[in-house]
């Protein structure tokens, strides 16, 4: 006798893709951080860029490229990696930790710009705030970022916006580039069809 | 990711990797100004020694605390277990105080395994009896990547008591999982005869140190464990020294990018002489620094994430 067979769920349809950034207009859209960040900065000078792994680090490299082609200035580049700094750790299974690479020449008495590709509940952000401080003690810490979703969790802004995306709690935006996953774009996944 | 670590055959090649790559990183963090992270804030770690350490206690301790870990230390001398208390009720004990994990270092071999039946937490194998001490080996092999670039490949002769030794036994299975090759060396009373077999296949055993020195990355020479001499393991000391000991003249038969290991504490001009020890080749003090980064990655690793 064979047993009556489960109940089937309804069949879950594909979630909505919605593209917010081509590729093109992700490269506009750096370059107009890069002039912003000249701008507020009044050139650069005394400023490191600081990514958070994983998207946040290609495009602290990337911004300083560009603000390289507009003005001629190094700046200096590294990665933050606060895996170690994270609230959630214990509400996940063990992550890796990744690399940290701060400028030779320090951070301390800079401006810091951390550079992150979306801005969500904002815990990110704190966390490399804390992480920083063990580092040095930076003259003034500012933040950019490619996305903001909104949904904010803690008192946390950013000083240069890419785009501002409002979205629905269920969606997802999900930052894709050519440095890590082959291809520049940025897509809204799951929202209304 | 593994809940204890009791042996070095709990470890598959990339939990291993995973572990030395975590500890290059946890390496990197020692440099800075501030050395404490807050990674297992709130997260109670009890060190359970039954027989003397000092670089094993320390370098525990010392990696736990930069992880923010509290830390508890209890060395049987002075505690109850000198009015008789059993390992099990010592357990219940720790459990009742929360412990997340206990690194326990006890005479008999097995206790860690006992004791992981008993508690809830992660145990730690700090060394038991003569049987294993695995992150000393993941410490051994940490020190051979970052002086010789790899593990897998290299020619590592372990050099002594591997009788006695719960060093050459986790460091045999670490380094046969990572890819060396692994030559036992030291004179037959203290070679189990079929540790090769019985361990890894495809280690090898040899009772001539001249023989093997000319083809060897890794020298890592094993401490003579002085308590044992009575046993006529080897007529004398002197002996021993003149068979199976490094001195000068053997390690200038080394090539010329090999290392000498000695996991401490060393006997100078028994196994090894003091001219070899404090030589460039010598990694000894190295090691020491590694173990800190190692501990701090295995317990990061083990505390960090979910509680299970």
């Amino acid at each position: 006798m064979a047993y009556p067979q489960a109940a089937q769920p309804p069949p879950v349809p594909p979630p909505s893709v919605k593209v917010i950034l081509t590729s093109a207009e992700l490269a506009r859209v750096v370059d107009r951080i890069a002039h912003q960040i000249l701008e507020k900065t009044q050139g650069a000078a005394g400023t490191v860029l600081l990514g958070i792994p994983t998207r946040g680090a290609p495009l602290a490299r990337r911004l300083a490229a560009r603000i390289n082609a507009f003005e001629g200035i190094d700046v200096p580049v590294g990665v933050l990696d606060i895996t170690l700094y994270r609230d959630d750790l214990r509400r996940h299974a063990v992550r890796a930790i990744g690399p940290t690479d701060v400028p030779a020449e320090g951070i301390d008495g800079k401006r810091v710009i951390l550079v992150d590709d979306v801005l969500f509940s904002g815990r990110t952000v704190r966390a490399a705030l804390d992480a920083l401080s063990d580092i040095g003690r930076p003259s003034s810490v500012q933040l950019a970022v490619l996305v903001d979703r909104g949904h904010r969790e803690l008192p946390i802004r950013a000083d240069y916006v890419g785009k501002n995306i409002p979205t629905a709690l269920a969606e997802s935006v999900r930052v894709t580039l050519a440095e890590t996953d082959g291809a520049d774009e940025v897509k809204l996944i799951g929202g209304p069809a | 990711m593994l809940k204890h670590l009791l042996s070095g055959a709990d470890l598959d090649a990339a939990t291993a990797t995973l572990i030395l790559d975590t500890a290059g990183e946890m390496a990197r963090l020692a440099g800075r100004e501030v050395k404490k992270l807050p990674a297992l804030r709130g997260r109670t770690v009890v060190n359970l020694f039954y027989e003397d350490s000092t670089r094993t206690r320390i370098s525990f301790e010392a990696a736990a605390k930069r992880l923010s870990a509290d830390v508890i230390n209890f060395s049987a001398k002075g505690s109850s277990v000198s009015k008789g208390e059993s390992l099990k009720d010592t357990a219940l004990t720790l459990q009742a105080m929360g412990a997340d994990a206990v690194v326990i270092r006890h005479p008999a071999s097995g206790a860690p395994h006992t004791l992981a039946n008993w508690i809830d937490g992660s145990v730690l194998n700090a060394g038991d009896g003569t049987h294993e001490h695995p992150t000393q080996a993941l410490l051994d092999a940490y020190t051979m990547r970052s002086r010789l670039g790899r593990v897998a490949g290299l020619s590592v002769a372990v050099v002594g008591d591997v009788l006695h030794s719960r060093v050459a036994r986790s460091n045999v299975l670490l380094l046969a999982t990572l890819g060396a090759k692994v030559t036992l060396v030291g004179p037959p009373t203290l070679i189990p005869v079929d540790i090769g077999t019985a361990l890894a296949p495809g280690t090898e055993v040899s009772y001539d140190l001249d023989a093997v020195l000319p083809t060897a990355d890794v020298v890592m020479m094993l401490r003579v464990q002085r308590e044992r001499m009575a046993d006529s393991y080897f007529p004398s000391a002197r002996e021993y020294a003149r068979r199976y000991g490094l001195d000068g003249p053997r390690m200038r038969r080394l090539p010329d990018h090999a290392i000498v290991m000695h996991p401490g504490p060393m006997n100078r001009g028994m196994e090894i002489a003091p001219e070899v020890a404090d030589s460039s080749r010598s990694t000894i003090v190295e090691q020491v620094t590694n173990g800190v980064s190692v501990r701090m990655a295995v317990l990061y690793l083990l505390l960090g994430g979910m509680d299970r």
